[in-house]
């Protein structure tokens, strides 16, 4: 019962703080609903809840944009991210072989998480780190100029 | 960051150092350090600079003033004088006469080798971005000072059409007279947004700019809320790019110190604020009328258009909305003038053009040239040829949203013009340069996945067009295509660019209808043979 309490107090708590640090105005949504999504990982329905609330704002409305933004998560996520760039620049100097690579290591597709929860593998559109293909951002660290050997030594310094 | 503020250069060559070229190094070095210089100078001996009528030289840049016959008893008076109280030791300068060819490239030499000319990213990497005071050493908000004092919004406008600058973000739309539109509308509260939602596949040149040099982009989007009479601004920038972020707040706090931005800039009764917005990683969003949707907090679907952004724009009002490439060659055309500005580029393209490198070559990165550059060029000089000895198949302009261009047209000069009449585009500036290891229907099936990920999915042609047209490609590439499927893609090519609502879709189709243009014998393989001419393919037989 009590990590149940800590937990919606947790949520309450990011809520407030996005809604103090940007205002409750509706057009501030956007910046709420990442700064909630940085802390929490996700944005979880109570969340969107209590941000409607705040803002007098339907909820379908926030549903609409939460669901709509890659950066933005309605389902929980992994304990570490990592984001693959499937854009062409990546693509044309080997990251086929990362991508192959990163889903044998993980044993995980595009869009699922690992089940003890440490892992999520996403695809994403360009990065703008073109300049060093192929890249991988693992949380806010970037990779570049991956090959396949790589993967297993850069996915073993997140032993946290 | 620390800069160097002054690069010292001393001949060292057999003539100089029997003239005692060596002590002048040696009493400059200590000079400089008595003086407490040594970390904004850096003094380095040169071979032989083309000049021996007063050895040894003593070279001073930026500046370029050139000291000579230099002894080692001057040396003193030439960081006094010159380093530190920062006038020039004419009693020391070497005759102008018999200035000799080699000095002058060395002097005309900017950025790194091969020469590039750099207007957009002249101060990118060279100032420090965090420090306002760095920027208006460069002249900056010199502009800006010129604007608000001797200039009124028409000859702000006028200066513009003059130049001739052309949007970079992609569709090369006339910026002056986007400024005029907003210019001429009657409305008191309008709005300049700058786009900055940079994710056109493979380029980053708006993050280089924004990173390296945020006044620039600030001191433009007030000059042009002068021009058009706003009162407001937003940088929209795309939520991976954390570092512009923070590098334009830290901006915009200093330039509100400083008197340059907020209320009565200059002293003068022209007031603008400017808010930083960030996305959330959408590339739809780089659409004007998305991009305002985004602003407003709401999903980003584009606007039917007309009404245009100049007219309705952000909440109603008309607003400006140019690109980050674009409004930083503001600053420099106000400065210099229209005619400084056309003397670079092609006439119907004036200026540079920033282009991000990429794919199989050797140097991959970023230049600044002028427009009307060719792409053989490109690969030839700046990218240093391709890579492992490879032969050049096709590049791919512009991001997704780009063409690709076969070898045939690498002699193609790229400017907006010349471009649009071989059918190509330019786009945003991105080369990705492919070697014949690449197979075209594998390319344009990343390339459609692309648009299908990033479609917003509000207009049909674009929501199932796309969706259809990567599972045709994907059948050809698993050997399971038709000679339908080829009819099909055209068609599909064909709706997206006529019927879809906005640029997103508007562009999906171009690079279908490339590939069957230019490289329809390879595809065909691929169907009748069931083979993949460069072996990239799965060819597995399975069908979707």
């Amino acid at each position: 019962m009590t990590i149940v309490k800590e937990n919606e107090q947790r949520m309450l708590d990011a809520v407030e703080k996005a809604i103090q640090q940007h205002g409750d105005s509706r057009d501030e949504l956007i910046p709420i609903l990442t700064d909630v999504n940085r802390t929490l990982g996700y944005l979880p329905s109570e969340a969107l809840e209590e941000i409607s609330r705040k803002l007098k704002s339907p909820r379908s409305q926030l549903f609409s944009v939460a669901s709509f933004y890659h950066m933005l998560s309605t389902k929980p996520r992994g304990k570490h991210v990592i984001q693959f760039c499937e854009s062409a620049p990546c693509h044309v100097v080997g990251g086929r072989e990362v991508w192959q690579a990163l889903q044998d290591t993980l044993q995980l597709d595009s869009g699922e998480t690992s089940e003890d929860g440490k892992w999520t593998l996403i695809t994403t559109s360009c990065l703008g780190l073109c300049g060093v293909g192929p890249v991988v951002v693992i949380d806010d660290d970037a990779y570049g100029n991956l090959t396949a050997e790589q993967i297993p030594a850069i996915l073993e310094r997140y032993n946290d | 960051m620390k800069t160097i503020r002054s690069m010292v250069l001393v001949s060292s060559d057999p003539l100089s150092m029997e003239r005692g070229a060596q002590q002048v190094f040696d009493n400059l070095q200590s000079e400089i350090k008595s003086f407490g210089l040594e970390d904004e100078i850096s003094l380095s001996m040169v071979g032989d600079v083309g000049r021996h009528d007063a050895l040894p030289l003593v070279i001073v840049y930026p500046e370029a003033t050139i000291y000579g016959p230099v002894k080692p008893q001057d040396t003193r008076l030439l960081v006094e004088e010159h380093l530190y109280k920062g006038r020039t030791a004419s009693e020391l300068t070497a005759s102008i006469r018999e200035l000799s060819g080699k000095i002058a490239w060395v002097n005309a030499r900017k950025g790194t080798i091969p020469a590039q000319q750099r207007i957009v990213l002249q101060r990118a990497g060279i100032i420090d971005p965090t420090n306002i005071e760095d920027y208006i050493v460069h002249d900056g908000y010199q502009a800006l000072g010129k604007v608000l004092t001797e200039m009124t919004p028409a000859d702000v406008i006028n200066e513009l059409k003059n130049s001739g600058l052309r949007g970079r973000g992609g569709a090369g739309f006339p910026t002056g007279l986007k400024w005029g539109f907003v210019a001429g509308t009657g409305n008191k509260k309008k709005y300049v947004v700058c786009n900055a939602d940079e994710s056109e596949p493979g380029t980053f040149k708006d993050r280089l700019i924004l990173e390296g040099d945020p006044h620039s982009i600030l001191e433009a989007m007030t000059i042009a809320a002068y021009a058009v009479g706003a009162d407001e601004g937003y940088v929209y920038v795309r939520g991976e790019y954390a570092l512009a972020q923070e590098r334009l707040k830290i901006a915009i706090e200093q330039a509100k110190e400083m008197g340059m931005l907020g209320d009565n800039i200059f002293g003068t009764n022209f007031s603008f604020n400017i808010h930083v917005h960030s996305g959330a990683g959408a590339y739809i969003c780089g659409e004007e009328t998305a991009l305002l949707e985004s602003i407003e907090g709401r999903r980003g679907e584009p606007r039917p258009r007309p009404p245009y952004p100049t007219t309705e724009g952000l909440w109603g009002k008309p607003t400006l909305v140019n690109n980050v490439e674009t409004l930083a060659n503001v600053p420099a055309i106000i400065f210099h003038g229209a005619d400084w500005f056309r003397s670079f580029g092609t006439p119907s393209s004036p200026g540079t053009k920033v282009y991000t490198i990429l794919g199989n070559v050797n140097v991959t990165g970023l230049i600044e040239v002028p427009m009307g550059i060719t792409l053989r060029e490109v690969i030839t000089i700046y990218a240093k040829g391709m890579k492992n000895g490879a032969t050049f198949k096709m590049a791919q302009t512009g991001g997704s949203s780009g063409s690709i261009i076969p070898a045939s047209l690498q002699d193609t000069p790229m400017d907006y013009d010349s471009f649009s009449r071989s059918g190509v585009s330019l786009g945003s500036g991105a080369l990705l340069i492919c070697d014949d290891n690449n197979c075209v229907v594998d390319l344009a099936k990343v390339l459609q996945n692309f648009f299908r990920v990033e479609s917003c999915s509000k207009c049909n042609p674009c929501r199932i067009g796309n969706e259809r047209a990567y599972q045709i490609l994907n059948n050809i590439s698993e050997g399971t295509g038709t000679m339908q499927d080829l009819e099909d893609l055209t068609m599909i090519s064909t709706n997206l660019s006529e019927l879809s609502n906005c640029g997103l879709g508007q562009t999906a189709g171009t690079p279908i209808r490339d590939v069957l243009d230019h490289f329809r014998a390879e595809v065909e393989a691929h169907i009748k043979l069931k083979v993949c001419p460069t072996g990239v393919c799965p060819m597995s037989g399975k069908r979707k």
